[in-house]
């Protein structure tokens, strides 16, 4: 069950569009940053399968500069 | 994260990683708002009553908002009416309201019987402090006992405590944490300019050109201040220049990093000053009309051993021979005691050089916690002085504080051993001032300084000192040399208080515990780097039995028999006590804001004058104490001029060798404040960095085979300590040094520093002391 923290670096200008990708995905939680145009994200997936592919999804959105993990959690299936 | 119950461990869990990323945010974009998260942490529909507060944390003085509901504090956010921070908030600030509701809140006074803590109430506890300080003063004499308060006390803790030791009990055993943090600032100040505190405001951040920040890491120590520099950069492409001694967050988002040698802060400051005489670009008229050369002595060792003293003979000298002097710090042979490139010096000279460039510098501990602390301050000053670029928007040499009122209350209110709230204790006329406002005879305040922190816990250990009151501070992580003033404190016949929201270490040590009421718990104000005072008004209740640190004061002053001078009513004894702390500064040059204005507005700068605070001191433009007739005028020194002094390059306490072939330096970090007694306890801070560590250059870690998480053992002349090591994560030092936090309690890094000390301040140096690194 991971439990994955990230900054999201948008492109000049489309830090409301990466916001609008990041939040249409179910296992994301995106709360931007009010003055600076950074995207906190955090992924919580079933598997570590799942969040291999969550991440290959994340790096086709078009609006999204760069990924920058800050901490991975993994907890129990059923907590 | 501001909700106690958490719904299950995943959501948690989640809720910590949002957290961590907000804050490793915070930590590249000092500043940074979540306000989606702010407002996510408040409970649906609540209402909420937004009140003003100064943060409880670091000197910068960040107005906030704090949101209260049913008694509890549940949001903070930044004032978007505060000059000083603009709305903006740092991770420290943003989750200060935690600090108050820590599981382990210390509630019930505890008094120690038979090796165990056994609870008592309030009263009684207070009975025993009373009885214990008058019994020692009759067996040991008055100067047996002691306070030790800090930079995070209230304005008017520190005027009771220093009312009650220095005026009532009659002894200058009153010393507070700043000392090991400001006081070379402090004495910088005083033999350069004669008064105590910046001559600018933040304001300068709007007008200077170039920022030079001498062994600052401003990302991490000041975060919303370095924001307002990141800010203006954008704004108007101002430059930063990081010089240091590691590369840190700082140097990262400097325009240049610039490293140097320890301690050749000294000589690189003295090639800077060369360089300025020999180019040309000394402010002649100003220098002519407004400074002073001086030298003093040299050689003055380092305070090691027990009951050292030092008085400097300062003594006149030319310019010419204040440029003979110079001679010897060419950038040439700087750049080989520095490490520093002659290309290096030659920039950072022209930028002070130009004639069309305002400069602010920058420091805090890097210049501070130096055996040269004082100097090193003098220096910077000379720069500033000789090409005149001081006391005006954006020139502006600027020493930053670490506690949100280490200016307010340790520097302003005097609660040093030397100190009055006006003046100093040696002046036979600052004695009868002060003991006419405390109603005391003037004969009570003794003429001597006694004892600075680092001699009063050796005397302490010596038994020269039976008793100790320890106010919202925590020696037992924070002193260098730790183990000798641990083991002093816990011998037979000493007797400890301590007043703390948590349990500490320092705690560990005391017979009585007694609870605090902890910022907004109870009313109060902090003055902060920049001069402003700032009000808060209580907004919770303290739980169970915790008392504000003046109230216990009082209730302890009153138990001793000076009901007369502690006549303050409970309902209003912060207003009364705030009142009579003005009379002492009821001057032009440092005159207070009156209560009615810091309770409307977010703080006000002192001197205030005729109803406007002071931005630019000694400058006739800006300051109504100028009364020279010219352009500036420092009046701190009786003929109106400021002082350049001639002060060497002398190496350090103990520089590496072939046994210990290391550099130490020690320090902090962004999520903990100092010790960690309070952010260690909000679980995004504790989470984000959970523990010391110890930062190795990556070739020194790949020679020794160590990989970051590895154990690594540090072994000084006192002592030695394992922690694991870091290497090319946060900070890099330079080869051949290692750096280590001294936030966490479990691994005390101030076991093995030494307690060497600038013999003019009395400040530790924290920053240097020879180290043997091993992998363990
Ligand atoms: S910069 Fe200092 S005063 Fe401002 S919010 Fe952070 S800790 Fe508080």
């Amino acid at each position: 069950m991971p439990i994955t923290s990230y900054l999201a670096h948008p492109h000049e200008g489309k830090q409301q569009e990466l916001l609008e990708e990041l939040s249409a995905i179910e296992a994301c939680d995106a709360v931007p940053a009010q003055n600076r145009d950074v995207i906190a994200l955090v992924t919580a997936t079933e598997s570590k399968e799942e969040e291999a592919q969550l991440k290959i999804q994340l790096e086709t959105i078009k609006s999204l500069k760069l990924l920058a993990m800050v901490s991975g959690f993994n907890t129990p299936k059923n907590a | 994260m501001y909700q106690s119950v958490q719904t299950n461990r995943r959501d948690f869990i989640k809720k910590m990683a949002m957290l961590s990323a907000m804050t490793a945010a915070a930590g590249m974009f000092p500043g940074i708002i979540f306000a989606e998260e702010q407002e996510r942490g408040i409970p649906t529909g609540a209402q909420l009553d937004w009140k003003k507060a100064p943060c409880r944390f670091c000197g910068v003085g960040c107005g906030v908002l704090i949101g209260t509901e049913n008694g509890k504090a549940v949001a903070v956010k930044g004032d978007p009416k505060s000059p000083v921070n603009k709305g903006l908030c740092c991770v420290k600030g943003y989750h200060s309201i935690m600090a108050m509701y820590g599981k382990d809140r210390l509630t019930k006074p505890l008094v120690k019987k038979n090796g165990r803590y056994v609870e008592t109430s309030m009263q009684e506890a207070l009975d025993l402090v009373a009885s214990k300080m008058q019994e020692t003063i009759e067996e040991h004499g008055k100067d047996a006992v002691s306070i030790y308060g800090s930079g995070q006390w209230t304005i008017p803790d520190g005027y009771v405590a220093s009312k009650l030791f220095k005026g009532c009990i009659g002894t200058n055993n009153v010393e507070a944490n700043a000392r090991l943090c400001m006081a070379s600032a402090v004495t910088g100040f005083l033999t350069s300019f004669g008064i105590d505190e910046p001559m600018g405001c933040y304001e300068d951040i709007d007008h200077a050109d170039t920022f030079v920040l001498w062994g600052n890491n401003m990302a991490e120590m000041h975060p919303v201040l370095f924001s307002r520099l990141l800010d203006q950069r954008l704004k108007r492409g101002v430059k930063i220049i990081d010089f240091a001694t590691r590369t840190t967050r700082t140097s990262m988002a400097a325009d240049k990093s610039i490293i140097f040698n320890p301690q050749t802060d000294l000589a690189v400051a003295n090639a800077i000053c060369h360089e300025i005489i020999n180019n040309g670009w000394m402010n002649n008229a100003f220098v002519q009309e407004h400074c002073n050369f001086r030298k003093g002595l040299t050689n003055m060792g380092y305070g090691l051993e027990d009951n050292y003293k030092f008085t400097d003979k300062p003594e006149p000298v030319s310019l010419k021979e204040y440029k003979k002097f110079l001679e010897d710090y060419t950038p040439e042979k700087v750049s080989k005691l520095s490490g520093v490139s002659v290309k290096d010096i030659k920039y950072l000279a022209a930028h002070y050089g130009d004639p069309n460039k305002k400069v602010m510098s920058l420091w805090c501990m890097g210049m501070n916690q130096h055996t040269r602390g004082t100097w090193i301050n003098n220096l910077v000053y000379n720069i500033h002085l000789l090409t005149g670029k001081i006391s005006s928007p954006g020139n502006s040499p600027f020493s930053l504080t670490g506690q949100p009122s280490a200016c307010g209350t340790v520097r302003e209110v005097g609660t040093l051993t030397h100190k009055l709230p006006h003046g100093v204790v040696m002046n036979k006329e600052h004695r009868e001032f002060a003991a006419k406002i405390w109603d005391v005879p003037a004969e009570n305040i003794a003429p001597k300084p006694t004892y600075h922190t680092v001699e009063m816990f050796r005397a302490l250990d010596r038994g020269d000192i039976r008793f100790m009151w320890i106010q919202v501070t925590n020696p037992m992580v924070t002193m260098p040399k730790l183990k000798r003033y641990r083991d002093g404190a816990k011998k037979e016949g000493r007797f400890i208080v301590v007043s703390d929201i948590y349990p500490t270490p320092t705690t560990d040590i005391a017979d009585v515990i007694l609870p605090s009421a902890m910022w907004v718990e109870r009313e109060g104000m902090y003055g902060n780097s920049e001069r402003r005072t700032q009000y808060f008004e209580q907004m919770v209740e303290p739980p169970g039995e915790a008392m504000s640190d003046t109230m216990q004061l009082i209730e302890v002053a009153k138990r001793m028999g000076f009901e007369k001078q502690f006549y303050y009513k409970d309902e209003t004894h912060i207003e009364e006590i705030y009142n009579e702390y003005r009379r002492h500064h009821d001057n032009k040059k440092h005159n207070m804001a009156p209560l009615e204005v810091l309770k409307t507005q977010p703080g006000a700068m002192w001197p205030y004058v005729d109803g406007k605070e002071t931005k630019w001191r000694f400058n006739a433009k800006y300051d109504p104490a100028c009364s020279n007739g010219k352009d500036f005028h420092f009046y701190g020194k009786k003929d109106g001029k400021a002082i350049i002094w001639q002060r060497p390059y002398e190496p350090a306490a103990e520089e590496p060798d072939a046994e210990f072939p290391f550099w130490l330096g020690t320090g902090r970090v962004v999520e903990h404040w100092h010790t960690g007694s309070m952010t260690r306890r909000i679980p995004v801070l504790h989470q984000a960095m959970p523990h010391a560590y110890v930062e190795l250059h990556p070739e020194d870690a790949k020679r020794m085979q160590i990989r970051t998480g590895d154990s690594v053992k540090l072994t000084t002349r006192r002592g030695e300590i394992t922690l694991p090591a870091s290497v090319n994560e946060r900070g890099v030092p330079a080869p051949m040094q290692v750096f280590v936090p001294f936030f966490d309690e479990n691994m005390l890094i101030n076991d093995i520093t030494l307690d060497s000390f600038c013999p003019i301040s009395k400040e530790p140096d924290y920053k240097k002391c020879a180290v043997k690194v091993e992998k363990a």
